[in-house]
């Protein structure tokens, strides 16, 4: 049984954990907004970038001589699988939702006598995956010192990304991140970027338009389509960050709703220990006088 | 009175403007070009370069972009920008700075044909750094 001084000890800590995880609650609420607000700022240049493609890559279907990044290598040995979490934990289960999704489908792909490469984005991932795939893990970026994610940040990863592939590294990549549902719920998603896809919807409304192309249809297409990589790379990116300041903000707050619950059964006992010895030293009291 | 059209500027990072113009001039890749009311539908890369909008009310804004490409459509004009910045807010630092990156990846460039076209878009920046910033 702890004493009334330990119990009052550890009310005092557990008020202290309740006070850090109301406060990262509030940060994590207040840096949520902004990253929502950058998600969807970044929505109608991807909208607008996925209708343009989608238009062209249908009227380049059939074309032998389509870029390597539209119409892929034509095998499926070597996967590339991008990464990417958090920089940091305490946000329940985002990474671990991630990283389990990455790791099923790298033992899959493994089982089936492919080769697997991985790149990480973000340090929570490096750390974890590090473990079981030591040899796989080809790079890792990390924006730990970035405030702001920019569209330089996506960049730079499709940069190393588009060098792999052509220096014919991979022939297929996926990119691993979260998807901003709610505050509540943010789903790890799995999305193939190279060589590219897209909704047969999405073509049909593009390719009604008869445009004309300047320079060539051809030259554009191969423009666009590493722009597309960084862009659905950033995509990911921002998403992620919204996911994770939402993961972390619904995990602190079951942390510091839990820290109430601990508080309030500490206190309990903590005043039915004080009753009994008040209780206690009554008694002593009573039966010395009556002893008298 | 010229006819107005949507004309949507957009850099990956937000949406910069949406609004009724007249007139637009884009640095397209095979020369500037003026894009009026119904344009042929037309799809065209950008390279680096000044984007005079001019809107209904007659007030004309400068915006610098560098590369994307624009979707030209009868019914309005969307210009998807690697990165656009509002002239007014461009300043002779940045502009040096991407000189410099561009200069470093240069070096560091394998293939002849990257080499190339780098050194091309470095030209149009240094052009364009004589544009905005006359010395």
């Amino acid at each position: 049984m702890p004493s009334l001084k330990d119990l009052k000890n550890r009310i005092a800590s557990v008020k202290a954990t309740q006070k850090i995880t109301k406060a990262m609650k509030m940060v994590a609420a207040a840096k949520l907004r902004r990253a929502q607000e950058a998600a969807e700022a970044a929505r109608p240049y991807a909208e607008r970038m996925t209708k343009v493609l989608a238009g062209l890559s249908a009227a380049n279907a059939g074309n032998a001589e389509a870029p390597l990044l539209l119409s892929g290598t034509g095998k499926d040995q070597v996967h590339l699988l991008i990464v990417a979490t958090g920089e940091r934990g305490l946000a329940g289960g985002f990474n671990s939702s991630i990283i389990r999704l990455a790791r099923d489908h790298a033992l899959k792909l493994l089982a089936q006598g492919k080769t697997v490469k991985i790149i990480t984005v973000g340090r929570k991932g490096n750390d974890i995956l590090r473990r079981t795939f030591k040899d796989n893990i080809v790079d890792y970026v990390t924006f730990r010192e970035i405030k702001q994610l920019g569209f330089a940040q996506a960049d730079e990863v499709a940069h190393k990304v588009l060098a792999l592939y052509n220096a014919g590294e991979f022939d297929i990549a996926t990119l691993f991140y979260a998807r901003f549902q709610s505050v509540i719920s943010q789903v790890a998603t799995a999305s193939q970027i190279i060589p590219a896809k897209f909704d047969a919807t999405q073509a049909a409304d593009a390719s009604s338009a008869l445009y004309e192309y300047e320079p060539s249809e051809e030259e554009i297409l191969e423009d666009l389509l590493p722009k597309n990589v960084a862009v659905q790379i950033f995509r990911a990116l921002l998403e992620n960050n919204a996911s994770f300041y939402g993961a972390q903000m619904s995990a602190m707050d079951n942390a510091t709703r839990n820290a109430g619950d601990m508080i309030n059964k500490l206190t309990l006992s903590y005043n039915r220990q004080r009753q009994a010895q008040i209780t206690k030293e009554l008694i002593e009291i009573i039966s010395g006088a009556e002893a008298l | 009175m010229a006819e107005a059209f949507n004309f949507e500027l957009v850099s990956p990072e937000r949406l910069l403007v949406s609004e009724k113009v007249t007139e637009v001039v884009i640095p397209a890749t095979l020369g500037e070009m003026t894009v009026l009311a119904n344009h042929a539908p037309t799809m065209t890369t950008i390279k680096p370069g000044v984007v005079s909008v001019k809107l209904a009310s007659g007030q004309v804004n400068k915006y610098v972009v560098f590369g994307g490409f624009a979707d030209i459509l009868p019914t309005g004009c969307t210009l998807l920008a690697e990165s656009a910045v509002p002239a007014s807010e461009l300043t002779h630092a940045t502009l040096q700075k991407r000189i410099e990156t561009t200069q470093a990846e240069i070096n560091h460039a394998q293939s002849d044909e990257h080499k190339t076209k780098l050194e091309q878009f470095l030209a149009e920046l240094t052009h364009l750094n004589g544009v905005v910033n006359p010395a």
